[in-house]
């Protein structure tokens, strides 16, 4: 579990500079879009780069990695590397596809609830609260089963409907500290309406903390669909890293020592919501300067 | 003599370099004196308060001294400071409200509080000083949440005092507190100084009229320096410093509270202290200045206890 | 209190009505003859089960019925437990299938959870603002934390099962015994939930010493810890209030938590054939097996909602605030 500390809103103008003096000196920061943006060119132009179809069956099955197949081949002669990149791809789009959409639900039920306050926020939280409590894996069990999802695409959204509630919360809350700032007042003093307000002073006063936000619902996103893909209601057309685990685990990858079909693909989703993780506290300490270390 | 501070420089870090927050403090407190410290927000008056206590880690002593009864402070050591904290130097803060730990009784806070520096908690005493400022026993079996905001401040002043410090800051502790609170307050910090559970107070706020009320000497600060320092009445009645004279007749009517917002009514801003210009640092607003201030006017002694730092005073 | 514990039991209620309704929503929902698709995609070539299935599913759905009455029939018959049977034990009442692979889940879950939650705690205190300690656990919790809880769990496996053989990696207990009350059998249990109970705690502790760390540092830069550093207070009796309050926000953790852990639980016990719920929703899955697939979902939903309802509980009993009937808790 990761949580964001409260992001003091500050007056944009001087402290974007002194943001980006720190944001280009922070280590973790740095690292860990790093290691996020090496894996993302890979999935990008792996899948160019290397021609062949990931899920083809070679000639030379359950071979170790060696010049010829770089991570090895399946038990069926898939070459793993060739997954791997296409697997990362698809990794990728479900993070933006089901963290995007889970963002801006989020950020719509917060900013609405925290901002209008009364009767609707009494309703969106009820709501917010229901769906928090469901385990999202569970429902995305129920849907996935019964609708059989096809699509990496169509995946990210149903990830993307059931993951936005912890992040309406967040947000609502700190819309909420907001609402009563004086550059607020001001604002509705001076007649803007509600989606006016939100848009321009309340948004950009958290931007940060939205965008914190964003990455940890790609993390979470990520996690969720390589367990559904385990657990064998992945995408059916396709290659995911999951879905490498699943096929290792139901081919007894494990018994048969074949370490190079499981390893990579679990390192991979690993080192991608790990580094957003760091990159995330380093963004933290570049916007809160309480957390900086003196 | 109970604290004397001399030539204080305590500058604050920062990215574009060294704020100036104090340049320079000389003063001295006797013992059984009550310091008001005034001026606006950020002259460096709660930086000075801090830095008797407790700097907070972009602090940085420059240079100068603190002697309190005879004894160099350690300010920037905060090792070594802790033994003179609570027991020589005590703090009542801004933040009395939220200064009491939520999840602990504060009976159980107090005795754990004075374990900690060894000492074991005298019961009696405590209700003696709670009854002095009217707060009932049962307090002592209630968590912070469940007092009002008068009170959790009554307690923490209690709670501060309770070790007879040598010397209490007192850090804008009626800023939160309507007017009528804000008279018991300071009428209770008065009997803290006369009971003999504090020697000598500093009494930090943006607050004149106030200070006027409780203080013995009143010191104004300006731009991170010493502008003017006499005993209560001289201030208010016969200031030296044109700073001090434009802060008197900013107040409507003396016993009536200003606030900072009224202050601006003084042209002008104070000068940035993280390089400030030389010469006298009221000069761009001063309506009295003159050729000679752009040298930095030296703190004189016009009259005995009263302080001035001002060329044409 | 009787207005903290009402709404958040409105909310449990709420909750499993929707959970429920989706339930019977979503076969409903599916495209073209959900009766026939159901049939042919469940592959069964046992006539029998054909036509348990195609009487059982006529019976649910009572198509002929109006909406209204499916709705509230699919109710009465939730009421008497009655989650119809499963095709993939056919003629086992999934009620029956799932109160056996039950305790297996249980016995995973609990002691991992409490145990990642109260060491990770502890480790996360510790480390807080103690530059040494903070770069070793920060980075190894974060990977922890990134970590695909099967992903960790077949490393496990391959690494102190495969490799040195020191544990078992399939099943619930040894193939060759029979389920009794002898000290072999428990220890042949423990045995095999040795390493999915350890992939679970490990990565779960990663994320709780992260939390945990993240909220000592917010509570020491508080009003009240700077009071008693003021008071020359030893670092000691500030860190033990700060990890006093620090502890709130984690038990709230904790709930927030439920639906990740539960699903973590799901996907080890799939890597160890651990004979809990987990290896029962792979089974569903593979025998098309839905009966069995919606009993599980309902049994987890409501398994999370009796677990955050203790946490509730337990809250009250830790946070001062909620019991002096003040609005302290927000959850």
């Amino acid at each position: 579990m990761t949580t964001i500390q409260e992001a003091a809103p500050r007056e944009p103008a001087g402290v974007r500079r002194e943001a980006l003096y720190f944001a280009v000196r922070n280590g973790k920061l740095m690292a860990g879009f790093g290691i996020v943006l090496v894996l993302l060119l890979l999935g990008l132009f792996g899948p160019l780069l290397f021609a062949g179809v990931p899920n083809d069956y070679g000639t030379r099955p359950m071979s170790p990695p060696s010049g010829e197949h770089w991570f090895g081949t399946t038990t069926f002669g898939q070459d793993v590397f060739l997954q791997f990149v296409h697997g990362l791809r698809s990794t990728f789009v479900v993070g933006v596809i089901g963290g995007g959409i889970a963002a801006v639900i989020g950020m719509f039920v917060g900013f609405v609830a925290g901002y209008r306050g009364g009767i609707v926020d009494e309703v969106l939280n009820m709501l917010t609260n229901v769906i928090l409590v469901i385990p999202t894996l569970a429902v995305l069990l129920i849907i996935n089963a019964y609708l059989g999802i096809r699509s990496v695409a169509v995946q990210g959204l149903f990830i993307g409907l059931t993951q936005w509630p912890w992040a309406a919360r967040a947000i609502r809350a700190q819309t909420f500290s907001l609402r009563t700032r004086e550059f607020v007042d001001l604002a509705r003093m001076s007649g803007s309406g509600t989606g006016k307000i939100i848009a321009k002073e309340i948004a950009p006063n958290m931007s940060s903390y939205l965008f914190m936000t964003f990455i940890l619902l790609f993390g979470g996103s990520v996690l969720i669909a390589s367990s559904l893909d385990f657990i064998g209601l992945g995408p059916t057309e396709g290659v995911s890293l999951g879905l490498m685990l699943q096929n290792a685990n139901q081919w007894s990858a494990l018994q048969l020592g074949m370490w190079w079909w499981f390893v990579p693909p679990g390192a991979a989703i690993t080192a991608i919501v790990g580094a957003l993780y760091v990159a995330n506290v380093g963004l933290d300490e570049v916007f809160n300067p309480k957390l900086r270390e003196t | 003599m109970s604290l004397q501070v001399s030539e204080l420089r305590v500058y604050y870090r920062t990215l574009k370099g060294d704020v100036r927050a104090l340049d320079g403090m000389t003063f001295e407190l006797r013992d059984g004196e009550i310091l008001g410290l005034v001026g606006e927000s950020g002259c460096g008056k709660s930086t000075l308060g801090k830095s008797l206590i407790r700097m907070d880690g972009r602090m940085r002593r420059v240079g100068g001294t603190v002697t309190l009864d005879g004894h160099e402070l350690p300010i920037d050591d905060d090792r070594r400071m802790n033994d003179y904290r609570f027991r020589e130097v005590s703090l009542i803060p801004q933040y009395a409200m939220s200064a009491l730990n939520p999840t602990r009784k504060i009976r159980r806070m107090v005795t754990e509080l004075l374990r900690s520096r060894g000492t074991a908690l005298d019961t009696a005493e405590l209700e003696r000083r709670m009854d002095q400022v009217g707060l009932p026993r049962e307090v002592l079996d209630r968590y912070p949440i469940e007092l009002s905001g008068g009170m959790k401040q009554r307690m923490v002043m209690v709670i501060s005092t309770l070790l007879d410090p040598s010397l209490l800051i007192a850090d804008e502790v009626t800023s939160a507190l309507d007017v009528s609170t804000q008279k018991a307050v300071a009428r209770a910090l008065l009997g803290f100084r006369d009971s003999g559970y504090v020697k000598s107070m500093i009494f930090v706020t943006h607050d004149l009229a106030l200070t006027h009320h409780i203080a013995d000497t009143i010191m104004v600060m300006y731009a991170g320096k010493l502008a003017e320092k006499a005993p209560a009445d001289v201030i208010v009645k016969a200031p030296r410093h044109p700073y001090t004279r434009l802060l008197l007749e900013s107040l409507p009517e003396v016993g009536v509270r200003y606030t900072e917002r009224r202050l601006e009514g003084i042209a002008g801003s104070p000068p940035s202290l993280l390089d400030p210009p030389a010469g006298c640092r009221f000069r761009d607003r001063c309506p009295i200045a003159g050729e000679e201030c752009a040298q930095e006017p030296p703190v004189a002694e016009l009259a005995p206890d009263h302080h001035v730092a001002c060329w044409k005073a | 209190m009787r207005r903290y514990f009402g709404r958040k039991l409105l909310i449990y209620g709420l909750t499993f009505f929707v959970a429920v309704t989706v339930n019977w929503m979503i076969p409903r929902f599916m495209p073209g003859d959900p009766i026939a698709s159901m049939v042919a995609r469940a592959n069964v070539t046992n006539a029998q089960a054909v036509e348990a299935m195609r009487a059982y599913y006529s019976n649910l759905f009572g198509l002929d019925q109006p909406l209204w009455q499916q709705y509230v029939n699919f109710w009465g018959a939730l009421a008497h437990g009655d989650f119809g049977i499963s095709i993939w034990l056919f003629p086992t009442p999934v009620t029956d299938v799932i109160t056996q692979a039950v305790p297996y889940t249980l016995a995973l879950i609990i002691p991992s959870v409490l145990l990642s939650w109260v060491v990770g705690n502890r480790f996360g205190a510790y480390a807080a603002r103690r530059k040494l300690l903070d770069n070793t656990v920060l980075p190894v919790g974060y990977v922890l934390t990134a970590m695909p809880y099967m992903w960790l769990a077949v490393l496990l496996a391959w690494g102190f099962g495969v490799l040195l053989g020191w544990f078992p990696v399939a099943g619930g207990y040894s193939f060759s015994m029979r389920p009794n009350w002898s000290w072999t059998f428990v220890l042949d249990l423990l045995h095999h939930w040795a390493l999915p109970f350890l992939s679970l705690f490990l990565v779960a502790l990663g994320g709780w010493a992260i939390g945990m760390r993240n909220m000592i540092i917010y509570e020491l830069e508080s009003d009240y810890s700077s009071y008693l550093s003021a008071l020359g207070a030893p670092s000691r009796l500030i860190r033990r209030y700060a990890f006093r309050n620090a502890v709130l926000p984690q038990i709230t953790g904790l709930a927030l938590q439920l639906g990740v852990l539960v699903a973590g639980a799901l996907v080890t016990e799939i890597v160890f054939a651990y004979p809990g719920l987990g290896s029962l929703i792979l089974k569903a899955i593979q025998n098309k097996d839905f009966f069995l697939l919606q009993g599980t979902f309902l049994f987890i939903v409501l398994g999370v909602l009796i677990a955050n309802f203790i946490i509730d509980i337990v809250y009250v009993v830790v946070d001062p605030r909620t019991r002096a009937g003040m609005a302290g808790a927000q959850a």
